[in-house]
């Protein structure tokens, strides 16, 4: 695989906290990736370290190679959509201006045509705006720039469900039709988990899980019925949540079940 | 993932899903199959996961490639597929139904009178069919 971003031994202390500790990851070129975990957890710090808006305590991370820091070579070929994106007190039409400026690939027609399905207007002052429309703001943005990297920080804050499956959509057709690498941090991951290729999971400034999207379905399985039957079934599995009421229980344990378990009564 | 099981690997169910339709007839042998990429449209997942699934298919002889064109279901899959699905008859249906049966001390005597009275139900529906 070509990595198109290469974090290794990233640290990043705070005053004596470490907001990320070690991580080590690649995002593969032309891919879907999802950065997921808790609040708090540095996925927003290893994004920004990424785009080159904040520094790094120890270890390297390389956009196509090179260092992203105050590096306009690399900045120019990537964009990142913050979770609190800020703008300046301008209307909705200067903000696409300006970015269409800043992002050779910009694509007027993406962007025109995703104003009308979200319904912004570009006659709308920006600071006029509801929360999602400041969200939908930032993913016309970050979707008609057509960078080469694009990383959207839980960029979905104040949008409705349906205004979320616009952005899913959009994603993929845009996707599709001008291949980048996405990177993309999230808290929905049901609604987002079919669009990635990849899954790295970060806790308390760790990366505990880096693995293809579609190994980790089935990589754990409930179990319910008497608790009697359920507790000798899973016996010797390790056992992730655990929920009973009456002589019912519900237990959710490690790894998938044979096959011939699933169909055995 | 829109219509697709959270728990099993996505890519298996699309292989899945096109299996079936080329078994059910939807798509006539001969005929191109969606692409990765309307597939991905459609049940909203990665590209690459809809053409994992696409290729599982490929692999198996059940489509051909068209180099330019796109996926074709292969001469002869449909019979496959539905000699495939007939040797798992009895093990995706007919074994659940004796297992539930017994639970329900249904003898198997009754049993097959019962899937006997349901065969002549859906022989009575077929006919009316026709007749319409």
């Amino acid at each position: 695989m070509t990595a198109a971003i290469s974090v290794a031994g990233l640290t990043r202390r705070y005053r004596g906290h470490r907001a990320l500790d070690d991580v080590t990851v690649d995002v593969e070129a032309g891919s879907i990736t999802g950065l997921l975990g808790r609040n708090g957890a540095g996925k927003t710090t290893l994004m920004r370290i990424v785009a080159g808006q904040e520094f790094a305590s120890s270890g390297s991370v390389r956009v196509f190679g090179a260092s992203p820091v105050e590096n306009d070579q690399v900045l120019r070929r990537m964009i990142f959509i913050r979770e609190d994106q800020a703008y300046p007190d301008v209307k909705v039409g200067h903000a696409l201006r300006v970015a269409s400026w800043l992002h050779p690939n910009w694509n007027g027609e993406v962007a025109d045509r995703l104003l009308a399905d979200f319904g912004l207007p570009e006659s709308r002052a920006i600071k006029k705006l509801s929360r999602g429309m400041r969200s939908a703001l930032g993913i016309v943005i970050g979707l008609a720039a057509r960078a080469e990297v694009t990383m959207f920080d839980e960029p979905y804050a104040g949008l409705d469900a349906v205004a979320r499956q616009v952005f899913y959509e959009w994603l993929l057709a845009e996707y599709v039709a001008h291949p980048r690498t996405l990177l993309l941090s999230t808290h929905l991951i049901d609604e987002a988990a079919g669009l990635l290729e990849r899954v790295v999971v970060i806790a308390a400034g760790r990366v505990v899980l880096d693995a293809a999207a579609d190994d980790l379905r089935g990589a754990a399985t409930r179990v319910s019925g008497p608790a009697l039957a359920v507790d000798e079934f899973t016996a010797g599995r390790p056992v992730w949540e655990r929920r009973r009421l009456g002589s019912q229980e519900s237990v959710v344990v490690a790894g998938p079940l044979a096959r011939e378990s699933s169909v055995r009564t | 993932m829109a219509g697709l099981d959270a728990d099993a690997p996505l890519f298996a169910q699309v292989a899945e899903r096109l299996a079936a339709e080329i078994a059910d007839g939807g798509v006539a042998e001969g005929e191109r199959v969606p692409s990765s990429n309307e597939l991905a449209a459609y049940y909203r997942i990665n590209p690459a996961t809809a053409a994992k699934g696409i290729n599982v298919l490929a692999d198996e002889g059940l489509l051909e490639k068209r180099r330019g064109i796109g996926m074709f279901v292969a001469s002869g899959a449909r019979l496959l597929l539905l000699e495939r699905r007939r040797n798992r008859f009895a093990e995706r249906y007919v074994q659940p139904m004796v297992a539930e049966a017994e639970r329900l001390g249904i003898a198997a005597g009754e049993l097959i009178d019962m899937v006997r009275a349901a065969s002549h139900a859906q022989d009575g529906l077929i006919q009316e069919g026709l007749a319409l």
